[in-house]
């Protein structure tokens, strides 16, 4: 435990507070490229998993995609770039983008595919166009699933931006490996301290915008259905009905 | 390729290494999960705090944990030990939510259909609640198995041989095939295990057949519909 003490107290030092490499410059950098790299992967991986959700066509593909790119070692796609790139902002923003497609792509698909067809089919019967009932329909009654996707891309996206501070200089993760190199266990740690906390707040904010984004007609139902509980008990009645298509 | 050959030595003795250091945290989290799954799925009031517990540890990225993890547990940043220890916790983190999941998934009328039949409720939840949630059980296990294989590549930056040893070699001394390798080996060992992984499952359960869960849902699903 005293070496935790230790750890904020290097967090709370004031000379950590200022100059280069101060603790907010660090913060600063590695949300700055967390945002730019979700920015371009979800510029790529959006519309490819709306499209494959929307149509249900290129589901073998995708899901091949985003499968197997998770089991690729973050640490050696970061390596591997930084080899062929040099030093440098651009190797760690590549390997990034490739590592957050995967849940975005998932996350997008999986979204859209959770909408009960029959809604889509009245929407259709309607007479909404395609776009309108991929606007309208499919999207808003997919987002929670959809921002739950990049809520993992961005946890991702932040962890492994923290291993990217071994082949480039930039990041909270900078704190480790300069502590790691002189043996400073209390920089080591207030570092970690710090990724902790930054990634658990934003994750936090992610969890909110998950609530926020459920829409109106869909939370009144489920308030209703809740006020009118069953008469018979639970085990009577079979299984009960589970929202959404929970990956 | 002739790295590969003149390293094959090396790769083989570090694929051992990298077994060693995630067989045993996937078998841990399995251990551990299916009872805190089952916690949840069993108390309502637990579920939330579980899941959410759970929810919270899988956002902590891994390198942070593992540097503040020998605080904790007492043990050098360099074991071994520290890294089996992380990576349990974050196969718990997945592991549970899908334990959960699997112990609601089976019938309540089955459930209550063991219980008219004598089972007592440890007997039932060996003999009726874990086969029949056995194979969402092995669908989760098999996300552990590729993310810990993944993951414990990272040790390798603060020092822990594995796989992950021929990244930060390969970096350090520009050697683009080592880095290569070790991604191909990575992935081979992660797949592996997800076979034999598989494969066991088969053998433990000749009744989950590929998609006969899922069908068995849909159908309910339809009935359910007409029956509204």
């Amino acid at each position: 435990m005293n070496l935790f003490l230790d750890g904020i107290a290097w967090i709370l030092d004031p000379a950590n507070w200022t100059g280069v490499g101060s603790i907010p410059e660090r913060i600063g950098q590695h949300l700055l490229i967390s945002a730019v790299v979700l920015v371009i992967a979800s510029i790529i991986a959006l519309p490819a998993g709306v499209a494959v959700g929307h149509s249900g066509r290129g589901k073998e593909p995708a899901v091949m995609v985003s499968g197997g790119l998770r089991a690729l070692p973050t640490l050696g796609v970061l390596t591997l770039f930084a080899l062929w790139l040099g030093i440098g902002l651009q190797a760690p923003v590549i390997a990034l983008v490739i590592l957050a497609i995967p849940p975005l792509l998932a996350g997008a698909y999986a979204g859209l595919e959770s909408v009960d067809r029959r809604t889509i089919d009245a929407a259709r019967a309607m007479g909404m166009r395609e776009d309108q009932i991929i606007g309208k329909v499919e999207l808003p009654l997919g987002m929670p699933i959809v921002v739950g996707g990049i809520r993992s891309a961005t946890l991702q996206i932040i962890a492994t931006a923290t291993l990217a501070a071994y082949v480039a200089d930039f990041g909270l993760g900078r704190y480790i490996f300069a502590g790691l190199k002189t043996r400073d266990y209390a920089e080591m740690l207030g570092g970690s301290i710090l990724v902790i906390i930054l990634a658990l707040a934003i994750d936090g904010l992610f969890a909110i915008t998950q609530r926020l984004v459920v829409p109106h007609g869909v939370r009144a139902a489920r308030g209703s259905e809740l006020r009118s509980g069953p008469s018979r008990s639970r085990a009577a009645m079979g299984r009960p009905i589970t929202e959404g298509n929970q990956e | 390729m002739n790295w590969l050959w003149s390293n094959l030595d090396l790769v083989g003795e570090l694929m051992l290494v990298h077994l060693a250091l995630s067989v045993p945290a996937i078998i841990l989290s399995f251990v551990a999960s299916v009872p805190i799954g089952w916690l949840a799925h069993r108390y309502r009031w637990s579920r939330g705090v579980l899941l959410s517990l759970c929810g919270l540890l899988y956002a902590i990225p891994s390198l942070a944990l593992f540097v503040a993890l020998p605080p904790i547990t007492g043990l050098s940043l360099r074991s071994p030990l520290n890294l089996v220890i992380a990576l349990t916790l974050y196969g718990i983190a997945v592991l549970v939510r899908t334990a959960a999941d699997a112990f609601d998934s089976v019938e309540p009328d089955v459930r209550q259909s063991a219980t008219a039949m004598g089972y007592s409720s440890t007997g039932r939840f060996w003999g009726v609640d874990l086969p029949l949630a056995g194979p969402v059980l092995v669908s989760g296990l098999r996300v552990v198995i590729v993310s810990t294989v993944s993951l414990a590549t990272v040790g390798a930056v603060i020092g822990v041989q594995s796989l992950g040893s021929l990244f930060t070699d390969g970096f350090q001394r520009g050697i683009q095939a080592e880095i290569f390798t070790g991604i191909v080996a990575t992935i081979v060992l992660a797949l592996a295990l997800d076979w034999a992984c598989v494969r066991i499952g088969r053998l433990l359960m000749p009744w989950s057949r590929p998609d006969a869960a899922h069908r068995r849902r849909s159908i309910e699903r339809v009935e359910r519909v007409d029956a509204a």
